[in-house]
């Protein structure tokens, strides 16, 4: 599968975290500052440099499990925090949003316009601070560089690696359902009309050539679709008119986002066999953990700057809920550093993963006060 | 010239094909391009399926009304290397004295018995320590004897320079055994060969800037599927473009052939699964093509579509997070 598919998965999921949180801190009415804080440290950690080197390596695409920890490094980048339940379902949304955004792109290309949009978003969240923005456009300038240059064949390979690594994920979105690009059964609906992709032809036309390529007689068919011609060409410059809608920020604060868990993903068999990895898979994995956490570079929260809880819930009690009634086949478990026998080598990543302290357990509901306690003791 | 289709049912509510029993799947079909083979063994009542998952692929057999019967999982062969690789391919060749199952995959070339049951050769593909990801677009030919394992690879054929998508064959007119073939490519590139003692480039159809996933050949006539979900019909002795069809409104991922009839199917990421008769004009020989059949496979993105009988009354369809093979029969 391809190598080149990790950058554009990581800056796409972290785009839609981006969208998730900024839609959750302004419905849970944190103070501005306090919000814009977190965006900003969040998207810095996210386009560090040396963050970029490493992602933009060629390299086969880790697990779910892999890529998951990363994204509960960067949530934690700043002065939020989340619980176990809130992770989750963050995660969820976010994968969802992109695995929908990949089925429907019209070219496989388009993916790098998907990518741009949420790009450019992020650039509307930092637009008061230079230092990062420089770092995006950087970001742009190497996506550029790297992408301009493929093929379509090379980017139909990234498209099904894409689709491999969302292979079998079925949950249901609200937000999706409402709208109607997904069906009650998990599964996306994939329209028969509308604008065909830029280099497509309407189909219904066959046309006859003599020996000397003169055409000479046309027959329409019936297609059964009800396509158009594309009007027009998705910008790939750094600023311009993308065209395309996905990627683009769905939520606000009048469309909350809930996932529903019951009859997502009916085949265990099949999300089984990505638990039971063995052991040498997993080393390969830490290795890639340790290089790309490596070069995070978070700062720890220094002085009195007080932290605070964000939930995805509308309220503790449906988090807490949410914790407990998380079937099994969607549990993410956490890389456990303490089940590889090669510890010691990954030193680095135990001083690392030492600091990151994810909940394993659901966290009992305490008064709000007690929990950011506890948390700040664990930095 | 413009003319309307006339051959085909006017009435949509007179229907061609109707749905017919699926068979479930283990492991739901991977987003690849022809991901679904089929084996026809109208002597033992029985057809065999395969369909790559993704890290194993599943061959199973099933009655004539799609009631399952035996199914085996196949992974690729254990080796040094970064993470679990995935299968590229399942196919069954089927060759004058035996029928092998080939395995594809980043690693290299397995290949098993007709039914899966024993892998009788092995061919590593060197990738070197990194994954590069980048096919040097060899074709590589075996001697396969009528039994047994002792296959060897006899030829390497350079036509091509970027990964190849797919390879047909079909039997020479008038010479037993020996075959015609045609391979394509990531870049769109087709080449023709003719088979003898070794095989020789008979043409080369250059590609246009998007991939060609599939092809088929059929007495002299090559299909080709692209990239911008275009059908092209070649004269294979020339090259020569005879019919361009604006099939699909996304890529082709799978053509495939009724030979005893002529009908060709192609199926797309749009959903939509086209069945074509293709002929020869009795005045001049140049090659025709009518629209048969559109069958739409609701929210799902094709991934792999193949004939289940040699006259092209039946064919079964896969697709990218699909647990069953859909079956579509005759009315």
């Amino acid at each position: 599968m391809s190598v080149r598919t990790l950058p554009l998965l990581f800056l796409n999921l972290g785009g839609e975290m981006l969208y998730i949180l900024d839609q959750r801190l302004r419905a849970q009415n944190i103070p501005g500052d306090k919000a814009r804080k977190v965006l900003n440290d969040i998207i810095m950690t996210m386009f560090n440099r040396k963050f970029m080197e490493e992602l933009f390596k060629p390299q086969e695409l880790y697990s779910k499990k892999a890529l998951r920890t990363i994204y509960d490094r960067l949530a934690h980048a700043s002065i939020m925090r989340l619980n176990q339940a809130s992770m989750d379902k963050l995660y969820d949304l976010m994968t969802m949003a992109f695995k929908y955004q990949v089925l429907l792109c019209p070219r496989p290309k388009d993916v790098l316009l998907v990518t741009f949009n949420h790009l450019d978003a992020i650039k509307g969240f930092i637009q008061d601070s230079p230092t990062i923005l420089h770092q995006v456009d950087e970001t742009f300038r190497q996506l550029t560089e790297v992408y301009g240059a493929i093929s379509a064949g090379e980017f139909q390979l990234i498209r099904q690696t894409l689709l491999l690594f969302f292979q079998d994920l079925h949950i249901r979105v609200s937000i999706f359902l409402k709208d109607r690009v997904q069906n009650s059964n998990g599964r996306f609906v994939l329209p028969v009309s509308g604008p065909v992709p830029w280099g497509t032809e309407v189909p219904g036309l066959i046309r006859m050539f003599n020996s000397k390529g003169e055409e000479v007689k046309k027959i329409e068919f019936k297609h059964g679709g009800n396509y158009v011609t594309a009007h027009k060409e998705g910008s790939f410059e750094l600023y311009g008119d993308r065209v395309l809608k996905l990627g683009t920020n769905m939520y606000s604060v009048s469309r909350p986002v809930e996932t529903h868990m019951s009859g997502a993903s009916k085949n265990l068999a099949s999300r089984t066999q990505e638990s039971i990895a063995p052991n040498p898979l997993a080393k390969e994995e830490l290795n890639f953990l340790a290089r790309l956490m490596g070069g995070m570079e978070i700062k720890k929260p220094s002085g009195p700057e007080p932290g605070f809880r964000l939930n995805l819930f509308t309220t503790d009690e449906e988090e807490e809920h949410a914790a407990l009634s998380r079937p099994e086949e969607l549990s993410y478990e956490v890389i456990n550093i303490q089940a590889t026998q090669d510890q010691q080598q990954n030193e680095e990543l135990a001083r690392i993963m030492g600091e990151l302290q994810i909940t394993e357990q659901p966290r009992q509901s305490t008064t709000k006060g007690d929990d950011l306690l506890a948390m700040m003791d664990e930095l | 010239m413009v003319a309307a289709d006339s051959e085909g049912p006017k009435d949509p509510g007179i229907r061609m094909f109707r749905r017919e029993r699926s068979i479930p799947l283990q492991g739901s079909a991977a987003a690849l391009c022809n991901n679904l083979s089929v084996l026809q063994l109208p002597a033992r009542n029985l057809t065999l399926f395969g369909v790559v998952h993704g890290p194993s692929a599943q061959v199973l057999s099933a009655a004539p009304d799609g009631v399952p019967l035996a199914q085996r999982q196949l992974h690729v062969k254990e080796g040094a290397g970064v993470s679990a690789p995935h299968i590229t391919q399942v196919h069954w060749c089927v060759l004058p004295f035996r029928v092998l199952l080939v395995l594809t995959s980043h690693r290299g070339i397995q290949m098993y018995e007709s039914d899966g049951s024993i892998m009788v050769y092995w061919h590593a593909l060197d990738s070197g320590d990194a994954p590069s990801g980048t096919w040097s677009g060899r074709v590589l030919v075996f001697d396969i004897p009528a039994k047994g394992p002792n296959i060897v690879l006899s030829e390497e054929l350079a036509g091509h320079q970027t990964p190849i998508t797919d390879i047909a064959t079909e039997p020479a007119q008038g010479q037993d055994g020996v075959a015609d073939m045609v391979t394509a490519d990531d870049s769109g590139s087709l080449c023709v060969w003719r088979s003898g003692p070794e095989f020789t480039l008979l043409t080369r159809i250059p590609g246009f800037g998007v991939p060609c996933s599939s092809v088929q050949l059929w007495q002299g006539i090559v299909a080709a599927g692209y990239g911008n979900g275009q059908v092209h019909l070649y004269e294979a002795t020339t090259g020569t473009l005879n019919i361009q069809i604006n099939a699909h409104a996304r890529a082709i991922c799978a053509l495939n052939l009724a030979p005893e009839v002529g009908k060709l199917l192609s199926a797309a990421e749009d959903t939509f699964v086209h069945i074509w008769k293709l002929s020869r004009s009795p005045q001049n020989g140049c090659i025709e093509v009518e629209h048969c059949h559109s069958e739409c496979v609701s929210d799902t993105q094709v991934c792999g579509a193949q004939f289940c009988d040699p006259s092209g009354s039946s064919f079964a369809v896969t697709g990218y997070d699909l647990t069953e093979i859909l079956r579509f029969g005759s009315v």
